[in-house]
């Protein structure tokens, strides 16, 4: 399994997706940080089989509701990522899926935010949506490490 | 149409670095109102070097942007280098350009391939064009990733660089580290080569304006980080003169400020004007590739400016294979940056045109002012000038085609409005 976490560390709600790595990985589990830019992003998840990513996204809905995909559906994910890096995952799935270099298996974890100013405070809602990936990602880990699929941790970023 | 009003209004426009809005509204065929809104709060970037040491200027500037973060931080790092009077290695000076040439190769192709291209082919997102041209798209990936490599050799990563500092570099490359590059460059360059030949065979709509274009001229040198400022209408001044010829003012409908040339009126900065003021200065075999497709100075037509940017990349790469054959390390990578009350200005050649970073420092080397001026909002008014000028043209199309055809003038200028205006957002949304 490889972790993704996407954003700006530097705007505000948009650095949830770099949160969640962050923490996971100082519990021992194998994710890597990125700027969600679309094109370096595909080259990122190239070679894994399993692959999340944490990423933020404005979408309408309620701040800090968290909103999951899984590969193997449809992709509903909101065609408007609050992304500060570009093209982004939204987009590189889409691209990736027309070029035949989606993983196995892709889920994204998309966090609604509702600031992206300057600063590195989180709204309140995306900070407990923060926390609620993380137990979900520490479980899926947790149910691979029992399986014997997961790598040692190491925290890296682009 | 006659008599008829005609709003075009798109909330969101897609497909550029940032988020901005454009309004256009007609009386008939004629425009009787342009604006290009941005919504960004102010920048913010200023405010927030003050009170900060002058060596956190290059990474707190890195992430300006995304996209073209070498810029901001060579911006950085000559206007303090200058403000201490400091003098760089002559290798070091070697491998800044090469760091631009990281850059402007995956900026370009970025640009190039995934924003412009799939309006000149009729497609509204570059997933559409990569189902239809999947090898192409597979091409421009790699064209691109080969940019982002050389960004990382040298900054220790390709987004938010680290390694570039006052002074010089963290860590100056190994010659060997450089030369694994060489190979994936000289694929690059002919893959540049291919991409003039393809973008030259799209069609371009008949559209010139009178442009004041501005960019640095060097007397040795396609302009990166060094050189002069100079227009076609006579411009010629040193990076410390900036604010004396050009004026920035605030508007209404945006948050970026609008920039002109003192006593006149818009201009254009970006690869147009570079190639317009510098075309002699480019590789034979840039300039070859620009001839061999009928492109040549004056280019007016903001169209074609797809084709001058991957004559850019063409160069780019050729200029990154010279400066990996004459490196050679430096003795040490970086001078060491002393504390003192100090100004010091500097402009480089982001991939969108010229960026103006001025600093002042006080006797602990804390900076108590900035200013950074970016490409995008010193192009803001010269894209609402085109607009007005190119919207009654397609006016009488249906209102879809014809609004997709404003966002296209308007990309035409690669506008980054996350450096303007410090936000992205990437959503299309039609009344």
């Amino acid at each position: 399994m490889r972790i993704i976490g996407c954003g700006n560390r530097e705007r505000m709600d948009d650095g949830a997706g770099i949160l969640v790595v962050q923490r996971v990985c100082s519990l021992g589990v194998n994710a890597a940080i990125h700027s969600g830019e679309a094109a370096a992003l595909i080259e990122a998840w190239s070679g894994a089989d399993d692959v999340i990513i944490v990423d933020t996204v404005v979408s309408g809905a309620p701040t800090g509701t968290v909103h999951t995909w899984d590969s193997r559906q449809p992709l509903p994910l909101p065609t408007s990522p609050a992304s500060t890096h570009g093209l982004g995952v939204a987009e590189a799935v889409e691209l990736a899926g027309a070029l035949g270099r989606l993983p196995r298996r892709l889920r994204v974890y998309g966090i609604e935010g509702r600031q992206f100013d300057f600063g590195y405070n989180l709204s309140p809602e995306v900070r407990l949506a923060v926390r609620a990936v993380i137990r979900q990602i520490l479980t899926l880990v947790h149910t691979d490490l029992a399986d014997g699929r997961s790598e040692p941790a190491r925290l890296s970023s682009e | 149409m006659t008599g008829r009003t005609t709003t075009i209004r798109v909330n969101t426009l897609a497909r550029v670095e940032g988020e901005g809005a454009l309004y256009i509204k007609l009386a008939g065929e004629r425009v009787t109102d342009v604006r290009l809104k941005i919504y960004e709060p102010p920048r913010f970037f200023e405010a927030f070097l003050r009170g900060r040491h002058f060596s956190e200027a290059p990474d707190i500037t890195a992430r300006i942007c995304g996209i073209c973060p070498v810029a901001y931080q060579m911006s950085a790092v000559h206007a303090l280098e200058r403000a201490l009077g400091l003098s760089i290695h002559p290798a070091v000076r070697l491998l800044r350009r090469l760091f631009f040439c990281g850059e402007w190769i995956e900026s370009h192709v970025l640009h190039l391939y995934m924003l412009h291209a799939p309006d000149f082919l009729g497609y509204q997102s570059v997933v559409e064009m990569a189902r239809d041209h999947r090898q192409l798209v597979e091409k421009a990936l790699r064209l691109k990733k080969i940019g982002n490599r050389v960004v990382t050799v040298l900054g220790g990563r390709e987004i938010h660089p680290i390694s570039a500092v006052v002074g010089g570099f963290y860590k100056s490359p190994l010659k060997q580290q450089l030369h694994e590059l060489v190979d994936d460059l000289k694929w690059a360059r002919d893959m540049a080569l291919e991409t003039v030949h393809w973008t030259a065979g799209l069609e371009f709509p008949e559209f010139e304006q009178d442009y004041e274009f501005v960019s640095l001229r060097h007397s040795d040198e396609y302009p990166f980080n060094e050189g002069r400022l100079v227009s076609n209408r006579g411009l010629d001044i040193g990076p410390a003169e900036y604010e004396d010829h050009f004026v920035e003012s605030q508007v209404k409908h945006s948050n970026a400020l609008h920039s002109v040339v003192r006593g006149r009126n818009s201009y254009l900065v970006g690869p147009l004007a570079r190639f317009n003021l510098n075309f002699d200065k480019l590789t034979p075999a840039a300039q070859q590739a620009a001839q061999d497709v009928g492109l040549q100075p004056p280019v007016k037509n903001p169209f074609r400016s797809i084709i001058v940017r991957a004559v850019e990349t063409v160069f780019a790469c050729e200029e990154a294979l010279r400066i990996i054959r004459e490196y050679e390390p430096p003795p040490v990578p970086r001078v060491e940056a002393p504390n003192r009350p100090a100004v010091g200005q500097a402009i480089t050649e982001a991939p969108r045109g010229i960026l103006y970073h001025r600093y002042a420092l006080d006797e602990s080397g804390m900076i108590i002012a900035a200013k950074i001026v970016p490409p995008t909002s010193q192009n803001q008014k010269r894209i609402e000038d085109d607009l007005r000028e190119y919207a009654p043209r397609v006016i009488a199309w249906p209102l879809a085609e014809a609004t997709w055809k404003c966002e296209q003038a308007i990309r035409n200028y690669d506008p980054c409005i996350s450096c303007a205006t410090h936000f992205l957002k990437l959503v299309v949304e039609r009344e």
